[in-house]
């Protein structure tokens, strides 16, 4: 696959000063949903902005479907749709007229059947003729992503689509963006839900500081970072661990009653079995056993705070 | 060159005007008449003739020329400046349009819209006084040159202004003042000789003389120097929104 979206080395230091971006770099393969994750304040609204061409870069360089941003600035933006973290609508405005103003500002001609499907995909279809000021802040969202699909785009940035949306909202956006992906549509989306990126993500770049700390296919760093906890609970508390079973690396709890051994899912042997067998051996006996799998929120909780380090 | 963006912005920008038709165009007619009214019919048939018009109908350019200097700059600079306010302008700044195609789409609708506005008003005036036009190519010209001019300051300021507050004050403290001073309601020649020479330094003195000649055929300064001005004016500000869209001064960050 070749990479749609390709930032190289972008910096970003505003006038005041303050640095946003550090030196970013990130591939975007077309046709993907890759979910840019990071703490507010990370960098990630400057980043989309500065591939959008709403803030300029200070240094580095931006290519969109192979047009550099800034010297191939109309073939570039041609191929993008953004829709806005903030609820930036004209309110006294009609839903179908600036639709179609986004359409035409895109430099495509007017094509009324085109824009009123793309307003009936979004629900929209009964509020084409309403002013937009008359809409429910659910509704206002839709009108953005509408207006960012006016000029058929190849790459959507969705910046905090679900920031402040109710949960069947957010569900039916989520549906949006996997029917814009069938289009092949590459979709690049801004969010601090991790749940968000599980859910739809096919990679997921996590980003802190003005620098992207990684990127990787979503189910990979799962399951490579994915570590798994069992935890036996013990009938009697103990002191300390017996030596017998020192070489498992285990943990145990302040009251001396939960042993928590950390396995990898991946690994050839996960060392349950002769676990069990020994801690039996060394006189010991349990009454309940749990496991339990580290979510991506707890990776990216990790590596935020290995960054702060 | 982006045409349908420009299509859509004046289109969307002339459709502002006419959602608010009282606002921005029942009000300077109405101001106008009253203008009409108070220095034309009821203090006006107390005054001579000013260099042998009648003082209702030697009024007319000037308030042409206040209601349309006024309303350009104030239609582009609140143009441009409420997508600022409002936050859309994210879309002009990520869509493929260049400066010159944004500046063209609003201060095109701006110009238009002063322009209505001002013919509006010669209509109006028709109603009033006995109205003669001389020369009503240049007329237009003058018209349509000094829309063009005052919407380019006014979309200038709408780029300046960070406040509504900044955004009034250039119109009223400067536009206003210099209009209303720049011979607008009488002859420079009715001045002291002093002053005579102060009002020269008036750039509107210029504008508002240049389309009295094309009314009347007589004017405060030679037709010459007024065209050269104002053709100087529209040039200070086209090289203005050129170093705006070179240094994307006050838009980019």
């Amino acid at each position: 696959m070749s990479s749609i979206v390709s930032v190289k080395n972008v910096t970003k230091t505003y006038d005041g000063g303050f640095q946003a971006l550090k030196g970013a770099s990130l591939e975007i393969q077309e046709g993907e949903i890759i979910a840019l994750l990071g703490p507010n304040g990370a960098g990630k609204t400057t980043l989309i902005s500065t591939i959008c061409g709403i803030t300029t870069m200070t240094s580095g360089e931006i290519k969109v479907g192979g047009h550099d941003i800034e010297k191939d600035y109309r073939a570039a933006r041609s191929l993008i749709g953004l829709v806005p973290q903030e609820i930036n609508l004209e309110p006294f405005e009609k839903v179908i007229d600036t639709v179609s103003f986004s359409r035409g500002l895109f430099g495509k001609k007017p094509n009324q059947e085109y824009v009123e499907g793309v307003l009936k995909t979004l629900s929209l279809g009964d509020k084409m003729e309403n002013r937009v000021m008359m809409l429910s802040g659910g509704m206002k969202r839709r009108v953005l992503i509408a207006k960012a699909l006016s000029h058929e785009p190849r790459v959507l940035f969705l910046d905090e689509p679900t920031a402040g949306v109710d949960v069947e909202l957010r569900k039916d956006m989520w549906e949006t963006v996997a029917e814009l992906k069938k289009q092949g549509v590459t979709i690049i989306l801004t969010t601090h839900y991790i749940e968000e990126a599980e859910a739809i993500a096919d990679r997921v770049a996590v980003i802190n500081h003005g620098e992207i700390l990684l990127v990787e296919d979503k189910d990979t760093l799962m399951s490579q970072m994915g570590k798994k906890n069992l935890v036996i609970e013990l009938n009697s508390p103990i002191t300390a661990i017996p030596k017998a079973l020192k070489s498992y690396g285990l943990t145990v709890s302040e009251d001396g009653l939960n042993l928590t051994y950390t396995y990898d899912t991946k690994g050839e042997r996960t060392g349950i079995t002769t676990l069990l067998t020994d801690i039996q051996k060394a006189g010991l006996t349990f009454r309940d056993v749990q496991t339990s799998q580290s979510s991506l929120e707890d990776i990216f909780v990790g590596l935020v705070q290995e960054d702060a380090q | 060159m982006n045409l349908q963006a420009i299509k859509v912005i004046y289109k969307s920008e002339m459709s502002r005007f006419f959602r608010t038709v009282a606002q921005s165009f029942l009000s300077p007619v109405l101001s106008t008449s009253l203008y009409f009214i108070v220095f034309g019919s009821a203090i006006g048939s107390r005054i001579q003739e000013v260099e042998g018009v009648a003082y209702g109908a030697f009024i007319v350019p000037g308030l042409i020329m206040l209601t349309v200097m006024t309303q350009s700059t104030s239609n582009a600079s609140f143009g441009i400046y409420f997508p600022k306010f409002i936050g859309t302008i994210y879309e002009l700044l990520s869509a493929p349009v260049s400066f010159l195609e944004i500046v063209v789409g609003y201060v095109g609708a701006a110009a238009t819209k002063a322009f209505i506005i001002g013919m509006v008003i010669l209509g109006t005036a028709f109603f009033f006084v006995d109205l003669d036009i001389q020369h009503p190519f240049a007329m237009l010209a003058f018209l349509i040159l000094t829309c063009l001019s005052f919407a380019l300051l006014g979309f200038i300021l709408g780029i300046w202004a960070g406040n509504f507050e900044q955004l009034q004050l250039v119109p009223l403290l400067v536009v206003t003042p210099l209009v209303f001073l720049g011979g607008s309601f009488y002859s420079i020649s009715m001045l002291p000789p002093f002053w005579q020479k102060v009002t020269l330094f008036n750039p509107v003195v210029y504008l508002v003389s240049g389309f009295r000649w094309s009314f009347f055929g007589t004017a405060d300064v030679p037709v010459g120097l007024s065209l050269a001005a104002i053709g100087l004016f529209t040039l200070a500000c086209l090289g203005f929104v050129w170093w705006i869209f070179k240094t994307g001064w006050k838009i980019r960050s």
